[in-house]
């Protein structure tokens, strides 16, 4: 700074600070300051209860402890009644010892009706615009020409009523519970992970909603909550597990769990029961004599993506 | 601990003093940055709903923005290697603007990645002891070391320096030479590491290739050392610091020789895709032309092909020798590869789905806002460190005035 052509240093200069300069900058501090309370003003409309002390300080998953669970387990039974009016039956299940799930999906017998894509809704408790709105179900069915397997002509978005339709067949696709499975690898906070029987899950209360996991995916299995979920109370599958089918938090990604809330108790995954072709097999692969066993011992079977190395607990298999 | 108290006080004071043009550039970046902070207020209250994301295109503008700066913010090495270890003098003199300029592209990257979040509330998961760092499996983990690693490596060389020269001391060498050293690996690292964010996903043909790192080294030391090229023209201008012409014709040549390497890349790229034409083309097909009627991609593309194409054209001949023109160059190369590397990196690897699905992606208005003020909050933040650093820089700000 030069007045006159004298150099004079700031450091001299700001010892004082000069009354046009006071002036110049409290304004524009003033100014600053309400511009910053205007454009924090939305904040205020965050629903009561939607980021509380404890969600923050909650531990990982692994780390908690029976009592911790049991907690967060109440808190959320509480939140479900009073956001969606419904006292859900909610626990944590833990895997059972000695199981290793695995589906089997039989191509020969798929007539694309969907109605597991809609099973899987009324299940899961996903988020919906309307009752029969399956955008958000874990199953998406593909309708393929006959002659080859290019997913790429596939066509998702067919009328259900009138299938099958000729030179057409169908395969459902749904999470492949991969055994190298890129999505948790991508994970940086370990919200998602291979569980003991082979299930991926992912902690709700821990996912931080950026979104890697949904990128590595090769099947597209995964939904991301761009919202809070809409769902109505009639609509609300009170039979609810932690790790599973609770109703997500907004901003957290999900997937199909193998229905764990009922396989892990001894039932089949909605999708499997609803199936009106029998195309779908469930089991334990850890059991010689389950049929899922002698399926992938004997049958043709298929992986989708075989290439991306995720080595899948999720096969097809062609009967004739 | 006193003398640095007063230091940060006398900076505090010095930020306030400018003339009316600089208070109007600072309130018209401010009021720019609050806008950008309000959306995100409406993003955080209605969800990432108030985005153009869906769950077919899950990432979007905010990634791509992230993905373009990290380049940017690695190209400070352009200055810092001539500088350091070539010993240039030229470069030397201006080698701290290019620091500074990392630090604020790194926290521009930084707030990207926030925006992102569906849960920002939970960023504390990513820290150690209180998240779960999945390192060194997840990529992203490495992202997270590397980026804030390498902000916090130049805050370290510009504060050291910066204090030094207001103390009217000779730096120490062992103090900062050592870290430059590091600074200038942990700058390329930083470029790799986002390149394998996307390299390492095996679902997604478009990115899984190897030539993705290299290129984006490439196309970064085009366009951060443009974007240089023009900040020390407006600093000489406006900012009442001389930077002669040699540094930024030093420039010139690099950004030369880094966009050809980054268009023969480009080429490579396309012969391997549409020369075989497997299945993977669909989505550089998508890129380029088109896939089954949905090609919102296609003019970006090409303009920014053309934007590219003709900067390297002027940058070869003599034109460029002028400043006006070489200018237009920087401009038109700056554009052609924010958008190539943005939303041509992106939403084309998202598109096919890897079921095939193709569902195309348009930012929201609101997130369109959200990146603007970002934008507005980078430039903010370079200019705020530019107005106290050159005062130091010509010695006008001193712990003791009088001294030499």
């Amino acid at each position: 700074m030069t007045e006159n052509g004298q150099p004079r240093t700031i450091g001299e200069g700001v010892k004082g600070i000069s009354r046009r300069t006071f002036l110049k900058g409290s304004t524009a501090s003033l100014v600053g300051m309400s511009g910053l309370v205007a454009a924090l003003q939305p904040l205020l409309k965050l629903e009561r209860g939607e980021i509380t002390l404890s969600d923050l300080l909650q531990k990982h998953y692994k780390e908690l402890s029976p009592n911790q669970m049991d907690r967060i387990v109440e808190r959320l039974r509480q939140k479900c009644e009073s956001e969606y009016g419904v006292v859900p039956n909610l626990r944590d299940i833990k895997p059972q010892d000695g199981v290793g799930f695995a589906y089997a999906l039989n191509l020969t017998r798929c007539v694309g009706c969907r109605k597991c894509a809609h099973a899987c809704i009324a299940e899961n408790n996903q988020s919906r615009e309307s009752a029969d709105d399956i955008s958000m179900s874990y199953i998406r069915v593909l309708e393929l020409d006959k002659g080859s397997i290019n997913l790429e002509t596939s066509d998702q978005y067919y009328d259900a009523e009138t299938v099958p339709r000729e030179g057409k067949y169908y395969m459902p696709v749904q999470c492949h519970q991969c055994r190298e499975s890129p999505c948790t690898k991508a994970c940086p906070v370990n919200a998602t992970w291979q569980e003991a029987d082979g299930i991926v899950t992912i902690d709700y209360n821990w996912c931080i909603g950026c979104r890697y996991c949904m990128a590595a995916c090769p099947y597209d299995a995964r939904r991301f909550n761009w919202e809070k979920p809409k769902i109505e109370a009639d609509q609300i599958n009170p039979d609810q597990s932690y790790l599973s089918n609770r109703i997500r938090p907004k901003g957290v990604v999900e997937k199909c769990t193998f229905c764990l809330h009922r396989t892990r108790e001894g039932k089949y995954p909605a999708c499997m029961e609803v199936c009106p072709t029998g195309a779908r097999v469930f089991g334990n692969i850890l059991d010689p004599d389950s049929e899922i066993n002698y399926i992938l011992r004997n049958k043709r079977v298929y992986i989708l993506k075989e290439d991306s190395g995720t080595d899948p607990r999720f096969y097809y298999f062609f009967d004739t | 601990m006193r003398d640095y108290i007063t230091f940060l006080g006398r900076i505090w004071l010095l930020s306030w003093r400018g003339s009316w043009a600089y208070y109007a550039w600072m309130v018209l970046l401010t009021v720019l940055a609050l806008v950008g902070l309000r959306s995100w207020s409406w993003q955080i209250v209605d969800g990432l709903s108030a985005t153009g994301m869906t769950d077919q295109v899950s990432w979007g503008a905010y990634i791509a923005n992230f993905t373009f700066l990290v380049g940017v913010a690695a190209a400070a090495v352009m200055l810092v290697i001539p500088a350091y270890v070539y010993k240039v003098k030229a470069m030397k003199d201006v080698v701290l603007f290019g620091e500074l300029m990392a630090i604020a592209v790194i926290v521009m990257c930084l707030l990207f990645v926030t925006v992102d979040l569906g849960r920002p509330d939970r960023f504390h998961h990513m820290i150690p002891p209180f998240g779960k760092f999945n390192w060194p499996i997840s990529m992203l983990s490495w992202d997270v070391i590397a980026l804030n690693g390498y902000l916090l490596l130049n805050l370290h060389i510009c504060g050291y320096l910066l204090y030094s020269r207001y103390n009217n001391r000779q730096p120490t060498k062992r103090f900062y030479v050592p870290v430059v050293f590091i600074a200038i690996v942990w700058a390329i690292s930083i470029h790799t590491v986002t390149a394998f964010l996307y390299v390492g996903l095996a679902g997604r043909p478009f990115w899984n290739h190897p030539i993705v790192a290299p290129r984006f080294l490439a196309s970064a030391f085009s366009a951060g050392p443009a974007l240089l090229i023009i900040t020390f023209q407006a600093i000489r201008r406006f900012g009442g610091y001389w930077i002669g012409d040699e540094p930024i014709f030093f420039l010139r040549k690099i950004i030369t020789v880094a966009l050809m390497i980054n268009m023969f890349l480009l080429g490579c790229e396309v012969f391997t895709e549409f020369y075989s034409g497997t299945y993977h083309v669909a989505s550089a097909e998508y890129l380029f032309f088109g896939l089954h009627g949905h090609d919102s991609l296609v003019p970006w593309i090409w303009s920014a092909i053309a934007m590219n194409s003709i900067a390297l054209v002027m940058l070869l001949s003599p034109l460029t020798r002028k400043l006006g023109w070489l200018n237009v160059a920087c401009v038109l190369l700056f554009v052609g590869i924010w958008i190539e590397k943005g939303m041509g990196l992106i939403v084309p690897g998202f598109v096919p789905t890897p079921l095939g699905d193709v569902v195309e992606y348009l930012p929201s208005v609101n997130e369109t806002l959200i990146c603007m003020g970002i934008w507005a909050a980078g430039a903010l933040m370079y200019s705020w460190m530019l107005h106290v650093a050159i005062p130091i820089m010509k010695g006008e700000l001193r712990a003791n005035p009088g001294s030499d």
